[in-house]
């Protein structure tokens, strides 16, 4: 394994050791090896993260939320690589926010594997150690004699073999080693194979249980009406005509959101609409078009802040033979998860209960002890499965709605959004307007390039360390901020899935306009930042320039005789991990039809084959859907687009075919819930403009016109 | 308020309810079956689709009243077993991602093979069209129903 790992490792300890202030390098109940005695099937439960019965059966448990990015099927993976168990004797169960047995129980930026990689092998692995340990103990020879496989120690000198469940009583009376060895890369046996996502017979059975689907004894429905318009203040509520709804039990309110609570979610939904709200304006309203005229502005007019600078591009500017410029414009889009936003919450005098989607149930906890005012060693958090999360459920909004809600109501509630409350209150991608400049010198090399940001978020919609980045002597990014009442949150690889949109099509423009080809021209900057790099590098422009050149292998790039069918390329590092596409697309009458992704990856060690293609087909989709169709106007106030009538999302008939391969490499593995997506705007982008001529600089691509 | 008695996964459910109550909301609120789901309420997204006489609807938009003497199917009732072929296929594809919205898109390619036991790509965009999946499992949906066409999915 490369250093990588190791560094990895080290950085883990540290936190793990301040969290539990014990000698190992582990993020779990180390100490415990319980003895936890049961009639007929005691358990041997090492650790926070497996437990085995004596007839066999493996329980793994999956510590993060699942959102769709299949963690509950890739962590028990890691664990049961290396305790080496037949995946079919595996149950996996989602376990509660445990701060004490878990680090970073989050689903956010594709980091769950990174993180807990090395803690889950170990935890595995220590476990197999002490099957291993009973089983020689039994047969009296060395444990470094004995091997196991699918669930089983064997000892092949003298013919024995154990199954783990008929050794789980004498491995639980053993102390948890303090040193166990990983697995070498050649004895993966788990690792890169297709495990089908393990709450698959619950969902096509109609079984899964959502959080929508929380229902208790005495709870009730809220259904909740947010500001109608961004910023608006809650007046008062004539609630007579909601109360007369059937099933309706109260109204209740609390900053500036109401809520109809009832015993059923149709009735909550019926006395929402019965509301008479007088909501008060709040200073001037927002507008998508007074954002824009700001934004064009300002970075045409000010001086921004600049987060990054290599060498001086404004001289750079000033000596170029030739300056190519462009601006493009991002609007807000909403997340639009399947599943409405929604939280059950039970709130007691000293104490509460919380269950549903959220991506982050730590910070979960943190607000809900806050509205409270009890310790969060009082409130319990349970995750249900996520039904989509892209960012939405990391915020807090919705778990404090439910808190609120009980706690007013004295009662247990599950807090659902109707559709369009979750469509018009915000929460978005920031709406953002760049302009490039780029500098040629008298050797048609590029050798400045500007990038000036406007957007709604403070610290700029921007990813200052992507390539070009390191190839290029001149290189400046600066942002302006417009503060606006539309509030915005991390959407599915933030700023990535603009930046890799925008870069990889400027890029275009300029490789285009010098006359060369596209591929070559990414091909030849990143031999400088590989060789001769400008400033400071926070990608690694070798696996980068791998995976371009692995896709354009897959796609017969530049050699494809496909009649009326135009490629695109694209690349970007996000999250760890780094991605090429190409796209086929034709354009006939003005209407786009996109065929086919090809995908190369290297996210280093592969988990779950399916469920990584999975990742990268369903982010490509993603990743082309948006760029193609999602669009949030703002107009006196109001989003516009709130529900999925015009709040357009890909479909069947749009979605294109995808074909992937993983890179084969030595790198510690490293997330896939994103990184798929940032290259696929740009590489149907770039195709377009092959096809047709016009440059899509403006999202969605519905807004440039193809005839 | 009025009572209803439906015919639901093959048994007799007798319902209170206004006239006006989708279906969808008789389905989680009153009968506890929920595999149906909701996402959008307006027969956009396709998550609430159940069978009325083996026919595809949108059961967020379709009043109690008119199902009375019709046969519902919902996700639950499928198959005995969860072994109908578009089940089996979805498990073989490994389609799910967050799994929202996938009881909505196997009742739609059923009532799809039903129709048409060996549908063509362009006969599965027409077919599915109505359908959202927002993990973008679209791919894997489309391998699915040509497996189950494979597997004898007009069981």
């Amino acid at each position: 394994m490369s250093a990588t790992i190791q560094k990895f490792n080290r950085r883990n300890f540290i936190k793990v050791s301040a969290t539990v202030g014990g000698g190992l390098v582990i993020g779990f109940r180390w100490g415990s090896a319980a003895h936890h005695e049961k009639k007929g099937d005691a358990l041997f439960e090492p650790n926070a993260f497996l437990k085995i019965d004596r007839n066999g059966r493996v329980t793994l448990l999956n510590q993060n939320p699942e959102c769709g990015q299949g963690i509950k099927t890739a962590f028990p993976m890691i664990i049961a690589e290396e305790l080496d168990v037949d995946w079919k004797d595996v149950t996996v169960e989602q376990a509660p926010l445990n701060t004490e047995s878990y680090v970073r129980q989050v689903a956010g930026g594709s980091g769950s594997i990174r993180s807990s990689y090395t803690t889950l092998r170990e935890a595995g692995a220590s476990a197999r150690a002490m099957l291993v340990a009973a089983a020689a103990k039994q047969w009296g020879v060395k444990a470094s004699q004995c091997t196991t496989k699918n669930s089983k120690v064997y000892h092949k000198g003298k013919g024995k073999k154990a199954a783990y469940g008929d050794l789980v009583d004498a491995a639980s009376k053993l102390s948890v080693p303090s040193d166990v060895k990983l697995k070498d890369k050649s004895d993966f046996r788990i690792f890169g194979t297709r495990i089908p996502n393990c709450d698959n017979d619950a969902i096509v059975t109609g079984a899964q249980k959502f959080g929508i689907d929380t229902k208790t004894k005495g709870m009730l429905y809220g259904a909740i009406s947010n500001p109608p318009a961004h910023g608006l203040k809650l007046g008062g509520v004539n609630d007579s005509a909601a109360l007369n709804v059937p099933g309706v039990k109260k109204v209740i309110s609390w900053n500036d959101k109401v809520a109809v609570l009832a015993t059923t979610n149709y009735a909550a939904f019926k006395g929402k609409e019965a509301l008479r709200i007088n909501w008060k304006e709040n200073g001037e309203r927002e507008s998508s078009t007074r954002l824009n005229s700001e934004f064009a502005r300002m970075i045409d007019n000010e001086t921004g802040d600049t987060k990054r600078k290599v060498g001086d591009v404004h001289a750079g500017l000033k000596k170029a033979a030739k300056t190519i410029e462009a601006v493009y414009e991002v609007p807000f889009i909403a997340h639009a998860p399947m599943e409405p936003i929604n939280m059950y919450a039970d709130v007691k005098e000293d104490s509460a209960y919380l269950l549903g989607p959220t991506q982050t149930p730590e910070r979960a906890r943190q607000a809900a002890a806050k509205i409270l005012g009890i310790p969060e060693s009082k409130i319990t958090v349970e995750m249900t499965r996520i039904g989509g999360g892209f960012g939405r459920r990391l915020k807090t909004d919705f778990v404090e709605d439910a808190v609120h809600a009980s706690k007013l109501a004295g009662a247990p509630v599950n807090i659902i959004w109707k559709r369009e409350e979750d469509m018009h209150a915000g929460n978005f991608r920031p709406a953002a307007m760049y302009k490039y400049q780029a500098g040629i010198d008298r050797d048609g090399n590029l050798d400045t390039w500007y990038m000036r940001s406007a957007s709604t978020t403070e610290r700029g919609a921007i990813r200052p360390e992507n390539f070009p980045n390191g190839a290029v002597p001149n290189f400046q990014i600066d942002t302006f901020f417009v503060p606006s009442k539309v509030t915005t949150q991390a959407w599915r690889s933030p700023h990535h899935n603009v930046v890799s949109y925008l870069d990889q099509s400027f890029l275009e423009e300029v490789a285009l306009e010098l006359g060369k080809d596209v591929l070559e021209f990414r091909l030849e900057l990143l031999d400088k930042a590989i060789n001769n790099p400008d400033g400071k590098l926070d990608y690694d422009p070798v696996r980068l320039r791998d995976v371009l050149v692995a896709v354009a292998e897959m796609a017969n790039w530049g050699k494809s005789t496909k009649n009326g069918i135009y490629q695109g390329i694209s690349a970007h590092f996000s999250h760890h991990s780094y991605v090429g596409q190409v796209a086929e697309v034709s354009v006939k009458n003005g209407e786009l039809k996109v065929h086919k992704y090809y995908c190369a990856v290297d996210c280093g060690q592969l988990i779950n084959r399916s469920g990584a293609e999975n990742q990268c087909e369903g982010g490509i989709i993603d990743g082309l859907g948006s760029a193609w169709f999602c669009d949030m106007p703002i107009v006196g106030g109001s989003s516009q687009n709130l529900n999925y009538d015009s709040y357009r999302l890909i479909r069947m008939n749009e979605a294109p075919d995808v074909e992937t391969r993983f890179l084969d490499t030595d790198y510690p593995p490293t997330g896939l819930g994103e990184p798929a997506l940032p290259p696929a705007p740009a590489a149907v982008a770039n195709a377009i403009f092959a096809a047709t001529g016009v440059r899509m600089r403006k999202l969605p691509f519905t807004q440039n016109s193809l005839a | 308020m009025a009572s209803y008695t439906l015919s639901v996964n093959g048994s007799r459910q007798t319902v209170d309810a206004d006239p006006s109550m989708p279906l969808l909301w008789v389905l989680r609120d009153l009968l506890n079956l929920t595999g149906t789901k909701y996402s959008c309420g307006i027969g956009q997204c396709g998550a609430c689709t159940i069978h009325l006489n083996g026919a595809p609807i949108r059961s967020c938009s379709f009043p109690v009243s008119g199902a009375v003497g019709q046969t519902i199917t919902t996700i639950e009732g499928l198959s005995e077993s969860g072994d109908h072929p578009a089940q089996l296929a979805w498990k073989e594809e490994d389609v799910p991602q967050c799994g929202y919205c996938q009881a909505g898109q196997i009742m739609s390619a059923v009532a799809l093979l039903n129709n048409n036991p060996n549908p063509s790509d362009a006969d599965i965009d027409a077919g599915m069209s109505g359908n959202i999946c927002r993990c973008g499992t679209y791919k894997r949906i489309r391998s699915a129903i040509h497996r189950a066409a494979e597997m004898g999915g007009a069981a």
